[in-house]
């Protein structure tokens, strides 16, 4: 394949990706958005305005980073568990086997499509959140550069677990068992100056802290850790997750017999 | 067979081992000249659909070489895959998208731009009856219109070599001539064809030639001419006009009694019929019909393998 060739292989399977998640809309986009309105409702106002203030910000826009980034975490995540799954599990992946597209574009195409839902449902969950909440961006390199790295990193997380999977129960146990108290145990909710020691330390090995504190930099200019080392630390996984994940597909691991 | 210089398809030892000691394909050489229409023939489990998961890249060969118009699946994969469609045996598509964005995607996936891939899925989705249900989801498709999708599929990137694994498997009988009318078509058109099949009436009427495969290794690789020629014996079921209770005995014509009115015999290709049916009107019986009692290359196909399972059965209990 010539790379106008390899263009149009990557984009194929992009556009289809997108078309994919705007098609079932009301599985994709509409969830996440009604639950963050949830979330800002219960915890911003009503829990919120007692809760005062966390690291001397109103609760409301201490906490509005973080459920942004926790949307754009799990729907990275789930668009390629689900997208990628599902193709095996109908075996329509196998048209992309069979074809000479190789194996680092399909990698590429389903984490840009992953990446495009996680940073479109971000964007509505934004919007969403000045309904509640008034904010003024603190830095936009950082704010862009981690959103970027954050779906990237899941969306290649998406994909290793689908490759993995064997049954539907499989693409739900990572985002339940891990994921979601990686999310919630990542500073979304509370600052981790208010750990103890060694529940402070314990955290520090939690990756979404550092997206979450990055994010929370970017936007309100505040955060509990460095932000070099949040960039550090997302890079260095997504550069670990990307070559598992390629890895899997020269091997033709689950995919080929 | 002829050797060709880049034949279309060329397998040389060929081996496949799943697990740690199952052996699907024992060595397989296999050579397709340009332009043939080729059958590969086995029973089940036989290793018919490893060969063509190897040539597809669907199944990872444990070792031996496929080389696809000259170039060699391992080192240039890209090449030799441009050059192969499949159409495999079950319905692999996404059944939520519409038959017309499945064939642009396919061939997105070959580097084919969607406004040159447009046109081709509207002439192949026009050729094979589909172009009026290019907007509907293709769950909604009948069983033959989504093993004729699959069809469109594997030729939207026009390739040199099609590969079919059992393309009529379960469609009725009108779908099956219009689908073999088809590929005619396409291989006079000067598309290489291999297909894999259980209806042999398929490979009988539309292949030139033939390799026959069992328990991994081919037993028979001809012309379907040669192939036939080989048929020493056929069998006949003849219907007589009055009721009998006892078989009739006639020398050299084995018959049997299937009911009343009805015989089975087998004749060996070098005697005349007319013999018989002079013998059994001095038995005061009169035939009223007579016609094969099964397709004749069904019938060496079943001897071909059942030759192979005793000469198999031999090597084991040598071992």
């Amino acid at each position: 394949m010539n790379n106008q060739q390899k263009w149009v292989a990557f984009s194929t399977i992009v556009r289809r990706e997108i078309r994919r998640f705007m098609r079932i809309w009301p599985q994709t986009l509409v969830p996440p958005v009604i639950t963050m309105a949830l979330y800002f409702v219960i915890f911003g106002k009503l829990i919120g305005s007692r809760i005062g203030e966390m690291s001397d910000l109103p609760y409301i826009q201490f906490v509005a980073p973080g459920l942004i980034m926790m949307s754009i975490i799990t729907n990275s995540y789930a668009n390629v568990v689900s997208s990628f799954f599902g193709s095996k599990f109908q075996r329509n992946i196998e048209e992309l086997l069979v074809s000479p597209t190789p194996n680092w574009i399909i990698l590429t195409g389903y984490v840009v499509g992953g990446m495009s839902r996680g940073i479109g449902v971000g964007l509505i969950v934004t919007l969403l959140s000045l309904y509640f909440a008034e904010f003024s961006l603190h830095s936009i390199p950082v704010t862009i550069g981690i959103v970027l790295m954050t779906a990237l990193m899941f969306s290649l997380a998406g994909l290793i677990n689908a490759i993995f999977a064997n049954s539907f129960d499989d693409i739900s146990i990572i985002p339940t068992f891990v994921l979601t108290p990686l999310i919630y145990l990542g500073g979304v909710f509370y600052s981790i100056d208010l750990l103890g020691g060694l529940w402070k330390a314990i955290s520090l090995f939690n990756p979404i802290l550092y997206m979450v504190n990055a994010f929370r930099y970017g936007m309100v200019g505040i955060t509990d850790i460095n932000i070099v080392g949040s960039f550090a630390m997302v890079g260095l996984f997504s550069a670990l997750l990307f070559t598992v994940a390629l890895f899997l597909l020269e091997k033709g691991s689950r995919l080929r017999s | 067979m002829k050797q060709f210089e880049n034949n279309a398809l060329s397998i040389t030892a060929l081996t496949k081992v799943y697990g740690k000691d199952f052996e699907a394909l024992k060595g397989i050489d296999l050579q397709v000249a340009p332009g043939d229409f080729f059958a590969l023939l086995g029973p089940n489990g036989a290793g018919k659909s490893t060969i063509i998961g190897i040539i597809c890249s669907l199944v990872r060969k444990s070792s031996g070489s496929v080389t696809i118009f000259g170039k060699n699946i391992d080192e240039d994969f890209s090449a030799a895959k441009q050059f192969v469609g499949v159409v495999p045996q079950e319905f692999n598509f996404n059944q939520f998208e519409k038959p017309l964005d499945i064939l642009i995607t396919q061939a997105g996936y070959y580097g084919i731009p969607a406004t040159v891939a447009a046109g081709r899925a509207e002439k192949y989705l026009k050729q094979l009856g589909l172009w009026d249900k290019r907007n509907i989801a293709s769950r909604n498709l009948s069983g033959g219109m989504k093993r004729r999708l699959m069809v469109a599929r594997a030729l939207i990137h026009e390739p040199k070599l099609l590969v079919l694994d059992e393309p009529t498997a379960g469609v009725d009988i009108e779908l099956r001539r219009s689908m073999w009318a088809f590929l005619k078509k396409i291989n006079k058109q000067g598309t290489t064809i291999i297909l894999t099949t259980h209806y042999l009436e398929e490979a009988e009427s539309l292949c030139r030639n033939v390799a026959i495969i069992d328990r991994g290794r081919i037993i028979q690789n001809t012309s379907i001419r040669e192939l036939i020629k080989k048929l020493n014996k056929e069998t006949f079921i003849i219907d007589i006009k009055d009721k009998i209770d006892v078989c009739p005995e006639v020398v050299n014509y084995p018959l049997s009694m299937l009911d009343a009115s009805s015989l089975e015999v087998s004749v060996d290709k070098n005697r005349s019929i007319n013999d018989l049916f002079k013998a059994l009107n001095e038995q005061g019986i009169q035939v009223l019909s007579m016609r094969n009692k099964a397709n004749r290359l069904e019938e060496l196909f079943f001897d071909l393998v059942e030759k192979n399972l005793v000469s198999a059965d031999g090597e084991a209990s040598d071992e």
